[in-house]
């Protein structure tokens, strides 16, 4: 028996899916564009096991995740399961370079390479440019954002607040 | 056989419970400021880095509940011990008093936390050593942030000076426990799972140094650690956080959101 779906592999297909599962609090990013998919592989018995990594510990969207997951690979006739990776740790310097561009236009402040981190340890990160006005005129109003891996900025030019990807 | 597997699972489920109570205490107290901190800003850092303290406990907590192989999951862990099966360090179970008091608590932990997961990331035993490469990257922020408010406090105002000196003052005394090594430590550190706590206290001393500097603060004289919250012997608070923190499910065993 042939069919136009057995020509590709089933890991392949996997992928095309998971490109399209947007991430549920930052919905212009897909789940392979956050870098949070590591792996996906089959079983023998042609069962997919994908590796997840959290972006934080404590994220509270890892659940939620991992159910969209599996939900959309159950969708796509894909008997899945979701593994647990934490080794090596996710980092933002994994977010892609298309998903790095779709952050920029969604308003948020993709994140600095994770060597500058260090730099200035107790002040924080050089400053980031607006990404309305793209004045480097900017301000950082706190660490912390709306979600784990966001923090606050504000623009002093144009006065706009905005928000940064954290760089970890 | 590597090093970590002729550990004692025992031993190494109570040193991971020490780990993971830790955060857990420090969580719960934290929680305590939503709603209720200074600013929006500082709220939600505050809870964010609960957030964070959560997750790493969550993930201690497992562990603990599979090397103890008796099939208790890490909300059993959290959420129906007693007291005395709590193995935080009682500096994490202060308080929060004011801003500046809950300040240097944090502070305090987050500069002893980045400097002994900094070392647990190159544990032999290799499930702690990729919870402690995780968090360890949360933990530099956490300290950013603690640290970046001790120098603002300090350095301020003559009103937030004297709040901030006389929070170093009071909590000082129980940083001791936190390099007071016992046997546990001991055959941690003999196996390549933990680093020797000299060692960290070097390291922590050096960044707090360094803060108290910036910060125009007094490192206050001598560390006593007549405290063994390491070993189960709490404060009279942490009753009254788990009582809080244990009530629903208590009240209502098994219940689930």
């Amino acid at each position: 028996m042939v069919n136009s779906a057995t020509s590709i592999p089933r890991t392949e297909l996997a992928w095309n899916v998971l490109g399209t599962v947007e991430d549920p609090e930052i919905p212009a990013l897909s789940l392979v564009d956050l870098g949070v998919i590591r792996f996906v592989r089959e079983r023998p018995d042609g069962h997919l096991e994908i590796g997840l990594s959290p972006t934080y510990t404590g994220c509270p969207a890892t659940a939620m995740i991992r159910r969209l997951v599996e939900d959309a690979l159950a969708a796509a006739a894909l008997d899945a399961s979701c593994t647990t990776v934490l080794s090596p740790p996710w980092s933002s310097d994994w977010i892609t370079p298309a998903g790095r561009r779709k952050l920029l236009e969604y308003g948020i402040v993709p994140p600095q390479k994770t060597g500058s981190l260090v730099r200035d340890g107790r002040r924080g990160n050089r400053p980031v440019d607006c990404p309305h006005c793209r004045s480097v005129d900017t301000e950082s109003v706190t660490e912390f954002g709306s979600t784990p891996c966001k923090a606050l900025h504000r623009c002093r030019a144009c006065l706009e607040p905005f928000e940064s990807f954290k760089c970890i | 056989m590597s090093e970590a597997a002729s550990v004692a699972a025992d031993t190494l489920f109570r040193y991971v419970l020490r780990l993971g109570d830790m955060s857990l205490v420090l969580a719960q107290r934290l929680g305590e400021w939503v709603g209720h901190a200074p600013a929006l800003e500082e709220d939600l850092g505050l809870a964010n880095i609960a957030l964070d303290l959560i997750g790493q406990s969550r993930f201690l907590l497992s562990y603990a509940g599979e090397l103890e192989g008796n099939g208790r999951s890490e909300d059993d862990l959290a959420f129906l011990r007693e007291h005395r099966d709590y193995l935080n360090p009682i500096l994490v179970e202060q308080p929060n008093g004011d801003f500046a008091h809950s300040i240097v608590r944090q502070v305090l932990i987050d500069a002893f936390q980045l400097a002994l997961y900094e070392r647990l990331v190159h544990s032999s035993d290799e499930r702690l050593a990729s919870i402690a490469a995780k968090s360890v990257k949360e933990i530099r922020y956490h300290l950013r942030y603690s640290g970046g408010w001790l120098v603002r406090l300090g350095d301020g105002t003559a009103e937030s000076h004297a709040r901030t000196q006389a929070a170093l003052q009071s909590l000082w005394r129980y940083t001791g426990e936190l390099f007071a090594e016992d046997e546990l430590d001991r055959s941690m550190c003999g196996h390549g799972v933990a680093p020797s706590l000299a060692e960290v206290q070097t390291a922590w001393g050096a960044r707090i140094d360094d803060l108290l500097t910036a910060a125009t603060l007094q490192r206050p004289a001598g560390q006593a650690h007549a405290w063994h919250g390491k070993r189960g012997e709490h404060s009279e608070h942490l009753g009254y956080i788990l009582a809080d923190m244990q009530h629903m499910q208590r009240t209502y065993p098994g219940a689930r959101w």
